[in-house]
């Protein structure tokens, strides 16, 4: 009965082969369809970021122009852009802010993020395991006004309490904000790089007589590298735009640092509190959008670097 | 280069005179070349494989037997940088210009070297070609089931456990399992890339009795690096080598020295280097 069917298949496709293998049936439609559709959606993706990036462009490229002294915008650390006789707009301290709180914050939540990755790829078991990433993910999903509202009520009498400071709202107090914020993020890609590390090679590992943490120290972390690498650098970026929590936890104050108790402003939460105010059009409000799309060039930066990094372990 | 007057018995096939309208030559391939951007897989290769025979292709690494297999059922079209150049016709129709490669991949079995279970139940994996055809029916889909699993001599392993998960099996059975696939598609041409590579000497065997019978329906290339496998199984055979075809011929005259190039001589009797 097999035989029988499948010749008489071979023979129609001996007499009707050429015809069948030139029909577009309906898959055929319905697959060219898909691929329509989805092109469209993914090159919708391109168009948003490009459509994002002239609109920031147009706003702010007036002032790049026209007024922009590089020397005072990038080196100077005065900001009084509302001074109605001679605004100046140097953003060296907001640069200083948002530099150290993400620093601070990468100090924390670089060691937290490996340790519960590690934990997580390579110790714990069962249900343990599922739980812990449950409840990473959801970690990742606190909004971040309510990271700065726990850094403005919680953090910041415990900061004047414990280091008897007049205020809490500094650098310590949003850098561990910003670290615990960017951490479940940073946790969930390095454990998709360890998870993406072979099982042989730590059977093969195992089989020398090699202890757990040997194994996760001499094989999976150097074979995960580059995803590990590019797990801390999407945190930097998320660090870097980072807005509400920074501009609650910060103390939001033009200053260079000196101490890490000391109060600074960060150029988002710049951009967040002051564009209400201004004119549209206005110089105060162009010069906004030129912080604007220094963020852009550097979270665009940031992002791609840690893209192709993650890209490149996938090919070695 | 062998030109294809040289074969002297092809095994199976009827000429134009006994009336059969089945055309004997399954598969026809001129002036075949692949390159991989600037890497050259598979040169200058001509030959026909006939309607129900087993054709082997021996060769060592990188000699572009696998290549060679993909450029049959237009894997060129998915693999970025492969370029085909020259003709394969299939059942007399030139593959390289159509407009439905799916329609044509359809009727083609492949078979890869590492057995792929699809991560699903042992019987949708056997029913997915039928399922994508558009069978729906319960008891048709059963009826093919069991055929193919039984023809891949796989039945009487997992008839108890046809909803266990096809990427749970040993991986002998994911091989049959394989083959049970591709039988699934009713197809007019099985191509095995190096089957035994991960399967124990006894289900090789079962598999290579699977292959003498299935002579009788479809036609089968047989990629292998064993080249005993190739004596046991295939009617004729070619030789690849460095990305040419060096030897086409019945398979015997291979294994007995009636060969008109000295690198297949050495090849088979194992003395290359």
């Amino acid at each position: 009965m097999a035989i029988s069917t499948t010749a008489s298949r071979a023979t129609i496709a001996a007499v009707g082969g050429a015809d069948s293998f030139d029909r577009r049936n309906a898959d055929w439609y319905v697959d060219k369809a898909v691929q329509v559709l989805v092109f469209v959606c993914g090159i919708s993706a391109i168009i948003f970021v490009l459509g994002i990036f002239v609109f920031v462009t147009k706003e702010g490229i007036g002032f790049v122009f026209q007024h922009l002294d590089f020397k005072e915008f990038f080196l100077t650390p005065y900001w009084f852009p509302s001074d109605a006789d001679d605004p100046e707009y140097g953003i060296l301290a907001l640069m200083a802010g948002t530099a150290s709180v993400t620093g601070l914050a990468m100090l924390v939540a670089i060691p937290f993020s490996l340790g519960a990755a590690i934990y997580i790829a390579e110790f714990a078991t069962g249900k343990t395991r599922e739980a812990l990433k449950v409840l990473v993910e959801l970690l990742a999903a606190i909004p971040s006004v309510v990271w700065g509202f726990i850094g403005l009520v919680i953090m910041n009498p415990l900061i004047i309490k414990w280091f008897d400071v007049p205020v809490g709202l500094c650098v310590l107090n949003a850098g561990i904000i910003l670290g615990l914020m960017a951490a479940p993020i940073m946790t969930s890609i390095a454990e998709d790089a360890l998870k993406a590390v072979p099982d042989r090679y730590r059977e093969a590992a195992e089989a020398m007589g090699a202890t757990r943490w040997q194994v996760t120290y001499k094989v999976v972390l150097p074979a995960a590298k580059n995803g590990l690498l590019g797990g801390v650098l999407l945190g930097v970026g998320r660090g870097f735009g980072e807005t509400m929590a920074v501009l609650m936890a910060t103390g939001h104050a033009v200053n260079i640092p000196d101490s890490i108790f000391d109060s600074v402003r960060a150029l988002t939460a710049t951009i967040a509190a002051e564009l209400g105010e201004t004119v549209v059009g206005g110089e105060h409000y162009q010069v906004l959008f030129t912080i604007g799309i220094l963020l852009f060039l550097v979270t665009f930066i940031v992002n791609l670097s840690a893209d192709l990094i993650v890209r490149g372990i996938r090919k070695g | 280069m062998v030109s294809q007057s040289t074969i002297e018995r092809p095994a199976g096939v009827a000429d134009a005179k006994t009336g059969r309208t089945e055309p004997r030559i399954k598969l026809a391939v001129k002036d075949l070349s692949i390159r991989y951007g600037k890497v050259v897989a598979l040169h200058g290769v001509n030959l026909e494989i006939h309607e129900h025979e087993i054709f082997g292709i021996i060769g060592p690494a990188n000699a572009g037997k696998t290549s060679f297999l993909k450029a049959i059922n237009r894997m060129d079209v998915f693999t970025p940088g492969m370029r085909v150049s020259g003709d394969i016709d299939f059942n007399g129709r030139d593959t390289r210009r159509l407009n439905n490669v799916y329609a044509l991949r359809s009727r083609i079995g492949v078979v890869f070297p590492l057995p792929v279970g699809l991560p699903m139940t042992v019987y949708d994996n056997v029913a997915l070609s039928p399922r994508l055809r558009g069978i729906k029916s319960k008891a048709e889909l059963d009826v093919i089931v069991q055929r193919c699993l039984t023809r891949a001599a796989l039945w009487d392993e997992v008839k108890d456990r046809l909803n266990a998960l096809g990427s749970l099996l040993s991986g002998g059975q994911q091989q049959r399992l394989t083959i049970a696939r591709a039988l699934s598609q009713e197809p007019d041409l099985l191509m095995l890339d190096e089957f035994s590579i991960a399967v124990d000497p006894v289900t090789t065997m079962r598999i290579e009795d699977v292959l003498k019978e299935l002579r009788q329906e479809v036609t089968i290339i047989l990629v292998t690096n064993l080249v005993q496998q190739a004596r046991r199984l295939a009617d004729r055979t070619a030789f690849f080598l460095d990305s040419e075809c060096v030897e086409i011929g019945v398979t015997e005259d291979l294994f007995t020295g009636e060969v008109k190039d000295q690198r297949t001589r050495d090849y088979v009797e194992g003395r290359f280097g």
